[in-house]
């Protein structure tokens, strides 16, 4: 009961940290503060993957979002000018802000209604096994069932390499 | 625990989509979307963890098909992929875009509309 307590401030604490830096990066200013707030929300989402095992998704949240795509947040954040007062709203700020309180009611109220097909709480022997040892079964899982979307997935990120390049090629 | 890792997922998904439809500021704009990639992977490892997939249900038996039980977190590794390649090109459009009309303010921006 002890491990189940600390669990759960694990996990609000985490939950907090995540969706406070969230709502910050939308609204602090700068937007260096932001882009290192959405450091502290990634952060976050990977404690959260390491508490419902996927420590490979964990450990690749922090290696490619903090990583990479933050790093490269940043570096075209100092590219730019007027990074202190940059975050500005647009005139559908009011709109915005209605369309996401309803998404967020709706989907809310879906979540909670919907019945979901659960596992049951002390898992049968092999699919216990699966989570003791998630990130070779998650590769084999990638490699051999969906080896073929995989290798689309390479195929997309070297496209997009050579659109980057060609697009920010000076001529 | 399932329902509060999705609520847990909605509201981070609503927050980046005020972000993308109020801030004005491109690179804002791209950080947003980041947040709504980050929702949708929380969602996707909460249904690995506590949804019961129907592949477990396919001919060979419990002991065969365990490993589908991990089709959420498979399809969460997409997820990143496709995310990476989006900010690689989002901001390499960033860079030419402000080459060409030298503003980020997504309300300026009408290049399409000249």
């Amino acid at each position: 009961m002890a491990g189940n307590l600390f669990q759960e401030i694990v996990f609000w604490l985490l939950a907090a940290t995540t969706v406070g830096a969230a709502l910050l990066v939308v609204h602090v200013q700068s937007l260096f503060r932001a882009a290192l707030l959405l450091i502290v929300s990634f952060l976050g989402v990977a404690g959260i993957f390491a508490m419902v095992n996927a420590e490979f998704l964990a450990v690749a949240q922090v290696l490619i979002y903090v990583g990479g795509i933050a790093v490269l947040v940043i570096f075209a954040v100092m590219l730019t000018r007027d990074v202190d007062r940059g975050n500005l709203g647009t005139p559908v700020q009011p709109v915005a802000l209605l369309l996401a309180v309803v998404l967020l009611g709706t989907l809310t109220y879906a979540v909670v209604q919907a019945e979901w097909r659960l596992l049951p709480d002390d898992l049968p022997g092999p699919l216990a096994a699966v989570f003791v040892d998630t990130p070779a079964q998650l590769g084999r899982l990638l490699v051999r069932d969906f080896v073929l979307a995989f290798e689309v997935a390479g195929a997309l990120l070297f496209a997009a390499v050579i659109g980057a390049l060609a697009l920010v090629r000076e001529r | 625990m399932l329902e509060r890792l999705l609520v847990l997922s909605v509201v981070l998904f609503c927050i980046g989509l005020y972000g993308v439809l109020s801030r004005r500021h491109i690179i804002a704009v791209l950080m947003s979307i980041e947040l709504m990639f980050n929702a949708v992977n929380v969602a996707l490892v909460a249904f690995s963890r506590y949804v019961t997939p129907a592949d477990l249900g396919a001919p060979g038996g419990l002991a065969e098909n365990a490993r589908y039980v991990l089709t959420g977190q498979g399809l969460a590794v997409f997820v990143i992929v496709a995310a990476a390649a989006e900010v690689a090109l989002g901001l390499a459009l960033v860079i030419a875009l402000m080459r060409r009309t030298d503003t980020l303010d997504i309300t300026a921006v009408n290049l399409m509309r000249r």
